[in-house]
């Protein structure tokens, strides 16, 4: 069993998000970049699949050289090897694009990315790698079991969930439930500097869209406190002044 | 040159997510002067399908069959793509939701359409420019995204453009598109679904609860609020990491994002990746033992004082305020 785990490399979930150059450009002064927390999952969900099944997991990522402490950590938590493709993530269908070429030459039997990167919050890049392979995919998936050739997997619906059985090879968005996150230990650490890490470069693609500005919302006015001993009040104002009930 | 909107139903039933998606894309089809055409897939009744005229649809494709009846995302997107080039459509508009984002990527790909995910206003179309405003950081921010292919795919986020109803009437015509064998590979087995209770992304309330309350025996509460107010229920990640609340109902940056009309916080500190999945939420309402709690410097409305004597108060006043509406 041969999984690939498509990794990102986004700002920690308690980073202050601003921007620089009249809003065009993402404040990465002082910011620290994790491996996105959804792809964790992905990828421990992976390395459970193939623990004692001389299967591997492969980690890859699309980004310039400044993104490789995340795929190290992917490699300490157990990946066994990694694969970074040297262009900056321009966006989703520049990504999956560059993907979907490197597993046209090196086939897998399962992809796995997290539901979405907590960046640009797109879920796109599963859907994309499906279907430039023309295989199927599953957003945002709760539970991922595999038997034989075929997947049954658990599909989060408004409201609810669905089961599905899906052939091998497909596309699935991981979220929680899948599985818990592994701690790299420090045996992990130390191997991970020494297995392979390949680089290899991006192949031309057409662009689809550009982001071409960035907004901070709108602050909020003053909170209006009302008593606890009056909570009536709150239930006035949220039907006179707000309007909401 | 024209719009094509997808229309999901849930067991042959349009939600208000519909009709909002409906009027968005009417909208849209306003400010670029030209048609809107809406596409259903599934068994969706014939007077529920002429309905999506009052929300501007002028046509409406109906796909009906039962091997179509539950959603396929890659069988849906083929049809969806073939009505897409039949109808001269170079925008396609589809929600956001759960199925939506399944169905965007694909469509992306096979109409070789930049997808702008999660879009929360009307087009900016400043120096013949295709711009669009998205959410991104998980709520901390915005995008301002320019699709500069020939065909676009928006996905419209749940509650983000209010429902409009028209004077107009549409016409309702069966469609029917070639599937491959292949767009059927993965197979549905099982659906549940809570039919009674209120879908946290498209909910207009929504009523959530920390780790201030203590434990999960101490939700009773929180539901009998939530039920009162015909609100979805959620939680913190603490909560939901603890096991007290499902996965489903995490909302925060690594959870749901949500933007109801109002979000009622009660026992949530706020920490700032909470904040970041509610903070589009219109009113915010918070209720917190700690003055100091940050959430309410982002709130609305706040009560500082204990959850368990603010909420059985406020579940009376509400059953009052009903009582004499």
């Amino acid at each position: 069993m041969k999984i690939l785990v498509c990794i990102s490399n986004v700002p920690d979930t308690t980073t202050k998000i601003t921007f620089t150059d009249n809003n065009t450009q993402f404040n990465t002064n002082g910011v620290q970049f994790i491996l996105n927390p959804y792809d964790e999952i992905a990828l421990a969900r992976a390395i459970e699949l193939t623990e004692g099944n001389n299967g591997t997991v492969t980690v890859i990522n699309v980004g310039e050289i400044s993104t490789e402490p995340t795929i190290r950590k992917g490699l300490a938590i157990g990946a066994t090897d990694a694969v970074r493709i040297n262009a900056l993530a321009h966006d989703a269908w520049f990504v999956a694009y560059q993907i979907a070429q490197y597993i046209k030459a090196n086939p897998f039997d399962l992809i796995l990315t997290g539901r979405e990167s907590i960046d640009y919050n797109g879920s796109k890049v599963a859907g994309m790698i499906a279907e430039l392979l023309d295989i199927p995919s599953v957003s945002i998936i709760k539970k991922l079991d595999i038997d034989g050739n075929n997947a049954t997997v658990e599909r989060e619906i408004e409201g609810g969930k669905e089961v599905l059985t899906v052939p091998l090879p497909f596309v699935a968005g991981t979220a929680e439930g899948v599985a818990e996150v592994k701690i790299p230990n420090m045996r992990g650490i130390m191997s991970a500097r020494t297995k392979p890490l390949n680089i290899i470069e991006a192949v031309p693609v057409k662009t689809l869209s550009d982001v071409i500005s960035y907004e901070t919302p709108a602050p909020r006015g003053q909170v209006t406190l009302v008593p606890a001993d009056d909570v009536a009040k709150l239930v006035s104002l949220l039907h006179e002044e707000a309007r909401v009930i | 040159m024209s719009v094509l909107v997808y229309t999901e139903n849930a067991d042959g039933k349009f939600k208000k997510s519909t009709f909002e998606i409906v009027s968005y894309a009417r909208a849209i089809a306003n400010q670029l002067s030209t048609k809107l055409t809406a596409i259903s897939i599934g068994n969706v009744s014939a007077a529920e399908l002429a309905a999506l005229g009052k929300y501007g649809a002028e046509k409406v494709l109906n796909v009906s069959n039962d091997k179509l009846k539950n959603f396929i995302n890659q069988a849906y997107a083929s049809i969806i793509a073939e009505a897409a080039k039949k109808e001269g459509a170079d925008i396609v508009i589809l929600s956001n939701s759960f199925s939506g984002r399944g169905l965007a990527p694909r469509l992306g790909v096979k109409l070789e359409a930049g997808v702008a995910d999660g879009a929360v206003a009307l087009l900016d179309l400043t120096e013949s420019k295709f711009r669009i405003k998205k959410t991104a950081f998980s709520g901390k921010a915005f995008a301002i995204v320019e699709l500069t292919s020939a065909n676009k795919v928006i996905s419209l986020t749940p509650n983000a453009y209010k429902v409009v109803e028209t004077n107009s009437t549409a016409s309702v015509e069966d469609f029917t598109a070639e599937n491959k064998a292949t767009d059927f590979a993965a197979i549905i087995k099982d659906i549940v679904r809570a039919t009674d209770k209120v879908s946290l992304p498209d909910a207009d309330i929504v009523v959530s609860g920390g780790r201030g309350l203590k434990g999960p025996e101490n939700w009773g509460m929180i539901e009998e609020l939530a039920d009162l107010l015909g609100a979805a229920l959620a939680c913190s990640k603490p909560v939901s990491d603890a096991g007290w609340r499902p996965h489903s109902e995490h909302v925060g940056q690594t959870g749901i994002a949500i933007s109801p009309n109002l979000y009622i916080a009660i026992g949530i500190s706020g920490a700032i990746q909470h904040l970041a999945g509610v903070s589009s939420s219109k009113v915010i309402v918070v209720i917190n033992k700690d003055a100091e709690a940050p959430f309410f410097k982002v709130a609305d409305y706040g009560i500082v004082g204990d959850a368990f004597d603010v909420v059985p108060k406020l579940i009376s006043a509400i059953k009052q305020f009903k009582a004499s509406a």
